[in-house]
This record gives structure tokens, C-alpha cells and sequence, in this order.
């Protein structure tokens, strides 16, 4: 199960993710990420707090947007991941191609 | 110990496939980060089976049987699918994956990083393969 709500906050736009990402959900979170894009978001931070599980499916989501992200200048950083979740990350080297900060302050 | 279920070939199984693991882990002397990241490369390897070697068809099953043996855990994966050789599968790499915008191949990458030992076997129509953690002292 997966929630995935968007705020705007500061000219950012939060993607708040709850709970967990599989095969079977990740296609919501491309769909909000394209929603963004689409809506001319310059600024996208993903707020990972209450997000317990990501597979490859949810990680390949954000891979997949990382060049067009860049090539439209528009932002994207993840915070408060919890370790377990940020430990993913870091196995997939995913913590080198996007900025993974420890709190919304941080990220904004 | 031994633990075992069946699933149906559909994405929606693999939320059993973590409430099992969860379930049987507990009783095991593995880390909370070892336990999540285990499960997460059992759960990759039965999404593989579920989405590339059954297309979803959920007539279809995958058997997971997880085994206690000395200094290791066992997770054998059996499914009667389409074999996929895991251990011939070229890993791809980082960037191709982000130029190509694939949203597969990462899955692989996670299970050879996390597991220590990958085992595959195809035997009269039935595919298994084992991933193994070591305990570690």
C-alpha cells in the first residue's frame, strides 16, 4: 500500500510518500513525478519520512526521470529517509545521482 | 525451520511475499537491515518471475521455501516459468540504466549485492534458484 500526496511549500513542491513501493504501485509514483513536470514544478522534494519499503520498481521511477529532470532544470531532492530505506539507496549508488538530505530544512 | 508459501503470478503477491519474510526472519539472528534488505531481494527475484517469465498470468504460482542450514539461510524460488538465468544475466550498467530510462535491471543489481551466493537449476520444467545470506558473527 501506497500514499503519495503533493504540497506546495515555499515555491517546492513535497511529494510525501507513505508506505511501500513495489511492482505492483509504482506506477502511481511515476504518474505523480510526471504530474509535476507536466504542471512546470521547478523543484521537487520527495519527503521519504513515512516511506518503510522502495524495490527497484519505485527506485527505477526516479533513475528513469533523472535526464529529463536535468535537461528542464527542474530540482529533485529526497529527505528523512529512514536508514533501512536510505541503505537501499546507497546499495544501488542512487545516493550519488540524487541528493539525499536528512530533513525538509535541509532539502529546501 | 522451515518455511514456505506458494504465490500467484500477480504483482499484488508481493506484499505476501514481504509478510511472510517479515514473519520468518523474525526469528532469525539477522539484523533489521539485514532482514530488509533480504527481503527486498527475494521480492525482486519473484517480481522478475511474476512480470517477465509468467506476464502477470495469475493461474500461475511461485514456491518460496526459506531453509536454515549452519552460518547461512537458504531461499529457494521455485517457479515452472520461462527459465531466467540469473547468473548469466549481464548486470547492466548505472548509466545505460538512466540513458536508456529502463525501469529494469536494477532489481538484479540490488540481489548480487545483498545475497552472497546465487544458485540456478532448470529440471524438467521446473526452475530454482537459491539465493543465500551468511549469518555473520
Amino acid at each position: 500500500m501506497i500514499s503519495i500526496e503533493t504540497q506546495k511549500e515555499n515555491g517546492h513542491d513535497l511529494l510525501i510518500l507513505r508506505g511501500e513501493v513495489d511492482a505492483s504501485n509504482s506506477v502511481m509514483l511515476d504518474e505523480a513525478i510526471q504530474k509535476l513536470i507536466n504542471d512546470g514544478s521547478k523543484s521537487i522534494l520527495v519527503d521519504g519520512q513515512g516511506l518503510e519499503y522502495i524495490s527497484s520498481a519505485g527506485l527505477g521511477v526516479f533513475m528513469s526521470y533523472l535526464e529529463d529532470l536535468q535537461e528542464r532544470d527542474i530540482d529533485l531532492k529526497i529527505y528523512s529517509l529512514t536508514p533501512r530505506v536510505y541503505e537501499v539507496f546507497k546499495i544501488l549508488g542512487l545516493d550519488q545521482l540524487i541528493p539525499i538530505l536528512p530533513d525538509k530544512t535541509a532539502a529546501f | 525451520m522451515n518455511h514456505q508459501i506458494r504465490i500467484y503470478c500477480q504483482t499484488s503477491s508481493l506484499v505476501e511475499v514481504r509478510v511472510f519474510l517479515q514473519k520468518t526472519l523474525r526469528e532469525l539472528r539477522l539484523s533489521e537491515k539485514d532482514q530488509h534488505q533480504v527481503t527486498l531481494a527475494v521480492e525482486e527475484i519473484c517480481a522478475n518471475l511474476i512480470i517477465h517469465s509468467h506476464n502477470c498470468n495469475a493461474k500461475d504460482h511461485i514456491e518460496l521455501e526459506v531453509k536454515e542450514a549452519p552460518g547461512k539461510l537458504i531461499f529457494e524460488i521455485k517457479d515452472q516459468g520461462e527459465a531466467f538465468n540469473l547468473i548469466d544475466y549481464e548486470i547492466p550498467d548505472l548509466k545505460k540504466v538512466i540513458e536508456e530510462k529502463r525501469k529494469g535491471g536494477l532489481g538484479i543489481i540490488l540481489v548480487r549485492k545483498i545475497m552472497d551466493e546465487i544458485e540456478f537449476e532448470s529440471h524438467k520444467g521446473t526452475n530454482t534458484c537459491r539465493l543465500i545470506k551468511w549469518f555473520r558473527a
